[in-house]
Parts: structure tokens; C-alpha cells; sequence
């Protein structure tokens, strides 16, 4: 098992405690979590992700427990082993693209793969020393996803990620999550109410506020 | 990539706000550089040109305008004293040596100082050329005035009347050039030196050096040391006087204001007087200085503190590909410090310009003989108090960063 959560419970500060089922993914393996707005599924992403330490209960990546690891330990943890795409791109300005993707490198310590490579696979290899200002939104976006692949993690987690695409997009930002995580071996979990995501992912959890 | 080169795209992103803050700052320690500088090659050079000289006697007036005039050769002379009261002070047991001097005619706004050879070994200057005077009209140049003035040994010109330029030309005998000094960078790099003979014949009516008797005097040697040999009745200008014992900084000084006609000044005390007066100023500019770096400190935080706001998701982003709290701390800091030690770069140049500039601006002057290119330790210190300036910038806005929360602010939009 790669990637396993147990009893996960939060709570936001002066709401009701949020409990999750439990998630389980093998190499490869990809998820949805649907749910409706306010359902606690940024929540749960947060939680996977390590951005947000659970009251009580385990995220296990590789055999390693996040919720055990000290702060400057989780950070380098999820630098190296998860990639997030984020609703909105959230790119550097001040970085040209490529430099985006080395920044990502160089915080999580890794030398990993040939960043041109991965920009030219993404179709976006001609604007690797562009600003990011110079993007359009669905160029920003492969940008992001570049930026989550470009450490080779063990765990990629999208929140969102098509809400603001249109179909044809869509489907291709989702093929291209689901290549991508499949050649590096890597567990795919997105977090989205969108309906369309799911001709492409049958396997889903659904978060409901309790 | 590394944290140094994000920083400096972070700084170099808003090219304006930090433009700004690096001049405010910059302005600010180039006025303190330029008076270290100032201060520190002044008072070295006002205490070189004074060293030897513990007492100038002269005519009686502002004591502070006898020093000026006698030992730094910038301010007019008091007036003459008659030397026979100047031979009868000079006898004196607590005296151990004694050059008198005679004023009061210029070259081109340099002035012409009568003296004997015992001046040169006061300040231990040697000859590029030539050797010193030995008969009236013999002249010896200062490496300054002959760089100038382009005279060399063997030349001839003719002096004017007065210690500034332009004043009428003494035309009925023109000096000789014997010599040319070597440079020093004190006060005798500006001055021409003669005898006190020349000077006195300088200035005698046309019909007594044109008898024989008097032409003749032409070409006796000058005195070597001391007082000239003279039946007549003569004048000099002002003596300097070293003393032969630390009793003599206590007696001479009041003996010869309240016995004699003449006055004696400190170089050492009149100096000291004059920078407390100058002092007023000094620190006004200093003040000045501190509230302009104050200020640009309060501009640093300001745009540190503002751009932080706009890029709480970008730090947010860095923690999410793996910075850690201590890196985005590090990062602000970093900023903060850039920008400051930028700042102190261009000041120190900055200040070095100004000077430059001045110094360019007032080449006879005693501002002219400073050395603009000087680099002094202090400079460190202005350095390093720029970075503290820089570090208590930053220390709101990196504890802000610190605080940041990954979750909230990527997750709320």
C-alpha cells in the first residue's frame, strides 16, 4: 500500500469536527473526492497534503506517517514526495517558467528530472524562459501541474483542478494528470464537484458535512 | 536556484520601490561618508602642518587669523613686528629654535613666503631639483605650484603684492627659480620660498636699489639660519617658535602677550577652537544624515511589509513545494539585507563623489589638497550599520512570513 489514511478528524475553530473515511492507493492508483462546496473536501486535501496537521488519525506516504513529522521535516517531505496542483495556478511572478520549476527543485533538495523535458511532454517547452506573466490561464495551469510533477512524488493531489476549463480541457488536463502519475508510479487523488471528471476516474470517495 | 538568487528576483521585480529606498539610504551615508572623510584627512592634515610649531608669535590681533595665516597659509596676516623686539623675544632660554617669516606677496595666488632653509627641515622636505635659495630673488618651488604653474629650475617670473591673485606685479626684479620640492601633501606642496631678503627688497622704493651700495646687497649671500643680517631697520611677518622645555608652554606665551607689542598663539589650541566651532555644523549634517537613514529604514520596512501582503501566496506556494519556515524567514531577511548593502555601496561611492567633486571644484584651496579616493575603516562601520538598519526592517515583516499559514492562504480563494 502506498498511500493509506486512518480516522482522520478535524476540526475548523468554532465549527463541528469533520471526519473523513479512510483512503487507501496503490502505485498508480487515482481517486476522486467529490463533494459539495463547504463539504470539507479542501479540508481533507489540506490534510493529505500536510498543509494541516488532523486532531486525531494518520497519513501514511511510503510508510511514512506526515502527521509524525516535525515542521521542517514535513515541509522537506512534501516537497519531495507530493505535488500539488492548485485550484488557481500560483505561480512565482518574478520567475520565468523555468525558474518556477527549479525553485520546486532546489526546496525539495532534488535533482530530479530534466526540467526542459518535462516542459516540452506538457507542450509548453517554448516558453520555458517566459515570464509567467506572459501566460495564458490554460499555459499557467500545465505550468503548475509541471511544477507538481517535477520532483517525481510519490503522491500528486489536485484541488479543482478543471473548475475553470472547458470540456475539451478538461479531458486533456485530466489525461494528462492520469499519464503522468501512472509513468511515475505515483498515486493520484483530485478533489472536485466537477461531474465531468469522473467519465475519466470511476474510483471515488464522497465528503459530506456530518 | 538558491534563496540568494530568489531574493534578488524578488528585489529586482519592483525595480522602482527598490530604486528608491537604495538612493534614500545611499544619500543618506554619503553625507556621513564625506564627513568621515573630511574629518579624518583635515584634522591629520591640519596636525601635520602644524607638528613642530608650538607657538606662533606675531602681530597682535585674532589669534586664530595669526595661525591661519602663518602656519596653514589660508587667512591674512595680522601685520608685521619689528625684529628687533622679534631678535630680543627669540634670545629667550626657554626658546630652542626660531624661523622667522616674511609675507605678504603672491604668484599666481601662491603664496611667496620668506624664510630661511631651517623651514624646509621643519617639515623634512627634500628637493626634486635644484637646492635652496642662497642670494636675494633665489626662489624654491613647491611640487604644487610648479606642477601648475609649469616652472622649473632656471625660470624666472615675477610676484605680485599682496596674497591674492591679481593684485599689481612687483616688475623691477623678477625672481629665479633654484629649485623645485619634492611632494608632500602638506602645506609646503602650495608655497613658494625665498629669502626673507627678497621679500624685504621686494618692497624697497625703486631709488634705494638702484644706488651702488644697495645693488650690491643684491648679491650677498642670503642668511642660512636665524634672523638676516641687517644694519637697517626691518620687519618680518611672524615667527615660529619650538620650545625648549614643557615650562615654556606656560611662561613664554603669557611673557610675550603682556611684555612685548607682539601676541603668541597655539597652533594646537587656536585648532582645537575652530573645530568645536565647525563642530556645530558637523553634527547638523549628521543629524541630517540619520533622520535620511531613518527615514529610508521606515521605507525598507514599509515596502518589505507591503510586498508581503501581495505575496503571502507566493510564500504559501514555497512551503507547499518544500521551503521550510526558517527559508522564508531567511528569504525576507535576505531582502532586506540586499537592499541595505546595496544601499551602503552606492553611498560610500556616492560619498566619494561628492568629494571628489568639491575637491575639483576648489583647487588652491586647503579642500583642494584632500584626497577624495581614500578609503577609511569607518566605512566598514558604515556598512555594517546599514545592514542593522536592513535587519530591523525586516524582522516585522519575517515574522509575519513565519506565521504564514499554508492552508489558509491558498485555500480561500
Amino acid at each position: 500500500m502506498l498511500f493509506s489514511t486512518q480516522d482522520l478528524k478535524y476540526a475548523h475553530p468554532g465549527q463541528p469536527q469533520l471526519s473523513f473515511s479512510d483512503i487507501s492507493l496503490e502505485k498508480g492508483g487515482s481517486l476522486l473526492v467529490l463533494g459539495k462546496s463547504g463539504s470539507g473536501k479542501t479540508t481533507l486535501l489540506n490534510l493529505l497534503g500536510g498543509l494541516l496537521l488532523p486532531q486525531s488519525g494518520s497519513v501514511i506516504l511510503g510508510g511514512v506517517d506526515l502527521t509524525k513529522l516535525s515542521g521542517g521535516e514535513l515541509d522537506l517531505f512534501r516537497g519531495k514526495n507530493i505535488g500539488i496542483v492548485f485550484q488557481k495556478p500560483h505561480l512565482l511572478a518574478p520567475l520565468s517558467v523555468k525558474e518556477n520549476l527549479v525553485a520546486a527543485q532546489y526546496f525539495a533538495k532534488e535533482k530530479g528530472q530534466n526540467v526542459q523535458g518535462l516542459l516540452d511532454e506538457l507542450g509548453i517547452g517554448a516558453k520555458a524562459n517566459s515570464s509567467v506573466k506572459t501566460l495564458s490561464e490554460g499555459e499557467a495551469q500545465r505550468v503548475s501541474i509541471a511544477r507538481a510533477l517535477v520532483n517525481k512524488p510519490q503522491l500528486i493531489l489536485a484541488d479543482e483542478p478543471t473548475s475553470s476549463l472547458d470540456d475539451e480541457n478538461t479531458e486533456k488536463v485530466i489525461n494528462l494528470l492520469k499519464n503522468q502519475a501512472e509513468k511515475i508510479g505515483a498515486a493520484l487523488i483530485i478533489v472536485t464537484h466537477d461531474q465531468r471528471v469522473k467519465d475519466h476516474i470511476s474510483n471515488f470517495i464522497e465528503v459530506k458535512a456530518s | 536556484m538558491n534563496i540568494f538568487k530568489l531574493s534578488w528576483k524578488y528585489l529586482t521585480f519592483k525595480p522602482l520601490s527598490t530604486g528608491l529606498n537604495v538612493m534614500l539610504l545611499a544619500l543618506g551615508l554619503a553625507i556621513i561618508t564625506v564627513l568621515l572623510l573630511i574629518q579624518d584627512q583635515f584634522e591629520k592634515k591640519m596636525n601635520q602642518d602644524a607638528e613642530g610649531i608650538d607657538l606662533v608669535v606675531g602681530a597682535k590681533g585674532s589669534p586664530l587669523q595669526l595661525i591661519l595665516s602663518s602656519v596653514y597659509h589660508i587667512d591674512f596676516p595680522t601685520g608685521n613686528i619689528p625684529m628687533e623686539e622679534a631678535i630680543r623675544v627669540s634670545r629667550s632660554r626657554l626658546i630652542k629654535n626660531v624661523i622667522p617669516l616674511a609675507l605678504g606677496d603672491n604668484y599666481k595666488g601662491y603664496r611667496i613666503v620668506g624664510t630661511n632653509p631651517d623651514y624646509l627641515s621643519l617639515y623634512g622636505v627634500g628637493f626634486a631639483q635644484g637646492e635652496a635659495w642662497k642670494e636675494p630673488f633665489d626662489v624654491v618651488l613647491g611640487a604644487e605650484v610648479a606642477k601648475k604653474t609649469g616652472l622649473k629650475t632656471g625660470d624666472s617670473f615675477e610676484g605680485s603684492h599682496g596674497i591674492s591673485e591679481g593684485s599689481h606685479d612687483h616688475d623691477e626684479h623678477g625672481f629665479k627659480v633654484k629649485g623645485v620640492l619634492e611632494p608632500k601633501g602638506n602645506v609646503v606642496d602650495r608655497l613658494v620660498l625665498t629669502s626673507i631678503e627678497s621679500v624685504w627688497y621686494t618692497h624697497d622704493e625703486v631709488d634705494s636699489t638702484a644706488s651702488e651700495a644697495a645693488h650690491d646687497l643684491l648679491h650677498q649671500p642670503v642668511s642660512q639660519t636665524g634672523f638676516p643680517q641687517t644694519d637697517q631697520e626691518r620687519e618680518v611677518t611672524s615667527l615660529l617658535v619650538q620650545y625648549r622645555n614643557p615650562m615654556a608652554a606656560i611662561q613664554l606665551p603669557r611673557m610675550i602677550n603682556s611684555g612685548t607689542s607682539m601676541q603668541a598663539a597655539s597652533p594646537s589650541f587656536e585648532m582645537s577652537r575652530l573645530f568645536e566651532l565647525l563642530g556645530v555644523g558637523v553634527s547638523l549634517l549628521q543629524g541630517l544624515a540619520f533622520v535620511l537613514i531613518g527615514i529610508s529604514g521606515l521605507g525598507i520596512f514599509i515596502a518589505l511589509y507591503n510586498s508581503l501582503k501581495e505575496r503571502k501566496y507566493d510564500l504559501a506556494i514555497l512551503r507547499a513545494i518544500g521551503a521550510s519556515r526558517i527559508q522564508l524567514v531567511f528569504l525576507i531577511f535576505l531582502e532586506g539585507l540586499m537592499l541595505t548593502f546595496l544601499g551602503a555601496l552606492v553611498g560610500i561611492l556616492l560619498g566619494h563623489t561628492f568629494l571628489s567633486v568639491i575637491v575639483s571644484q576648489n583647487e588652491q584651496g586647503v579642500v583642494g589638497t584632500l584626497n577624495p579616493w581614500v578609503f577609511l575603516k569607518a566605512e566598514l562601520w558604515i556598512v555594517i550599520y546599514a545592514l542593522v538598519v536592513g535587519i530591523i526592517a525586516s524582522l516585522i515583516p519575517a515574522w509575519s512570513a513565519y506565521q504564514t499559514s499554508i492552508a489558509k492562504q491558498l485555500t480561500k480563494a
